[in-house]
């Protein structure tokens, strides 16, 4: 009697929750004219997780077309045409490429981050409204150098049962990265830099890492700058994610920092993210690009949409369609809000498509 | 009326939760001669949380007497006098040892388990009772590859701009770390092993890492062995980290690994560990051994004590005092459980003496 009468009050205060966004934007003509972008549907979950982009920007009818390409984890190396359509459209969505361990095959993922010199990756790791986790107030961006460090891809057998792999830090790359973060900051109205590293024991190259970002900390005054040990970064991370506003890390330390992050905050389901660089972009689900999903949620195509939907809408915003991105985002949240509809992973059954449709409905 | 089943309550909590063991052994004539510790109480809240130790041992006239040193992260190396006597009494308890982040100094923690050989970190992560964490069921040991990885020490700046850093892994290595691993979870009735890596991008280094362990592993039939992926292992610590029991990693990834379990668990500041090698064992904090903690904590000395008496628990067990470690742990554990006295990191208000008067009541 009490639950079915307040239903509507109830649905009335959740829409107060996620007020829309009156924010007027000033177009250039021919700014609504359709943009090309790359898609990659992937291995595993990810056409199921590129399908679900695909039905929500057709119902919003959003300004892009998807050149799609078949690309998989165990090619040898990404197809040449499908670099050129990254190069000519300048953006690419794409789904988890696995990455096979055997011998002789790079990364697919890390080969297509040098070929572009997609040099910064970005997490950002926040609490969903409705979601419940164990810490409030979680909103990390985790920037990423993605060209060199122990990804350099320089392994050699000295002698029989000897290894060595080369860990690669160079001043260039270092800089241009600890810049990209300082300006993320600066331009997101962020408060805080932080450098994640472990310069105590590899003091040459986390020690050229971090003389990099102090340099350039001194040319924001008003963004603050830290820096912090990696192990105590995972500990910290565990206890009190608030701390925490931008970071900025090598290689290997992102890639660790930010699945933390993303698990805290609620789960690397939901968090969206991407790569760029000076010339190009590609979003996709924010922590572990790998991640393809195990058999049985492709079969049951119950994979979770969330991260990818949320990366689309930074793709939107990076493509300059601002109102698309909000729409999007606040579907999103709004069906998240409810929680009638969620995958497993966020506790709920729902298999992708009752996600989409239902994020779809919640349209405005 | 609530108030009159507190005492009720107490006696319930602590009589079920905590029975007293009541183990017979069968020592040999002379086992309880007093045998001589190393004792390196280091730098910042180091010295306090030893003296914690030497006064609860003193309590409970344990067989042990130690031979003190002043040993400071900023010497250019260990006195030859200390590793003597670490080497005469094969057995170590130590303060965090600052490691200074300039150039040209080595971190002194990495130079000791260098000089000794002590090629395993341990460090168990377990949620003590009566201390409120996020996550029950947590009783995760990490064990980590001390010696080689990131941590060789070789570095090296091509060109200025561009420094290499040399990650070394061997065979010899792996396979005497996965080796103990597996030995340490059948001695202690553990029914699993996870080897972590990032073979997929390593994949000749951390690729020798794994094979070393599926080799081992073949060897322990009755204990489940698995894999995974560093980052994706960061993100499962925080949401399901009761899937795991036993952790092998190569150097780095256990140092990340075992501070992000500890923080899952109740904190750096309540975790036991130790090194070992063939020959040598130095017990100390379990997660960051560089931790010395902060100025103020060691100007109002309130330490937390708790992580060095249960790693010198440890440390009896190891030599043979199965029964005076019982004890020491048994004490610590009531004064958690009944939260009068912790320290701050607890979410108390009390000194390390105070802590330690706690302890030294509760010794039965």
């Amino acid at each position: 009697m009490a639950t079915t009468r307040s239903a509507p009050l109830l649905k009335h205060l959740l829409t107060r929750l996620n007020p829309s966004r009156s924010v007027t934007y000033m177009p250039r003509p021919g700014d609504g004219t359709p943009r090309g972008v790359t898609l990659i549907p992937g291995d595993g979950i990810g056409p199921l997780v590129t399908g679900a982009v695909e039905q929500v920007m057709e119902a919003m009818h959003a300004p892009l077309y998807f050149e799609k390409y078949e690309v998989h984890g165990d090619m040898k190396a990404v197809p040449a045409e499908v670099l050129e359509s990254i190069r000519k459209n300048k953006v690419c969505l794409k789904g988890g490429l696995a990455t096979p361990m055997g011998g002789g095959v790079n990364s697919l993922n890390v080969q297509l981050r040098k070929e572009l010199d997609l040099y910064a990756s970005l997490v950002n790791c926040f609490n969903l409204p409705g979601l419940p986790t164990r810490h409030d107030n979680v909103d990390i961006v985790v920037i990423r150098e993605n060209t060199e460090g122990e990804y350099s891809g320089l392994e050699h057998e000295v002698v029989p049962g000897v290894v060595e792999s080369l860990k690669v830090i160079t001043k260039f790359c270092s800089e241009r990265i600890a810049k990209y973060a300082f300006e993320y900051a600066y331009l997101n109205n962020r408060k805080k830099v932080t450098a994640v590293h472990k310069a105590n024991i590899m003091k040459l190259a986390d020690g050229l890492f971090l003389e990099s970002c102090r340099e350039v900390a001194t040319r924001y005054p008003g963004i603050k700058y830290n820096e912090i040990i990696v192990d105590n970064c995972c500990m910290q991370l565990v206890s009190k994610p608030e701390q925490f506003d931008v970071m900025v890390t090598p290689n290997l330390y992102g890639n660790l920092v930010a699945n933390t992050a993303a698990g805290i905050a609620g789960g690397t389901g939901v968090m969206p993210g991407g790569n760029v660089g000076a010339d190009h972009a590609v979003f996709e689900q924010g922590a572990s690009a790998g991640n393809v999903g195990n058999d049985k949620v492709v079969e049951q195509q119950k994979a979770n949409p969330v991260a990818l939907l949320l990366s689309s809408a930074m793709m939107l915003r990076h493509l300059q369609f601002p109102a698309f991105a909000d729409r999007l985002e606040t579907a999103v949240k709004k069906v998240i809000l409810e929680g009638k509809y969620r995958t497993k992973d966020l506790g709920g059954t729902s298999t992708t498509q009752e996600v989409v449709d239902a994020v779809i409905d919640a349209l405005d």
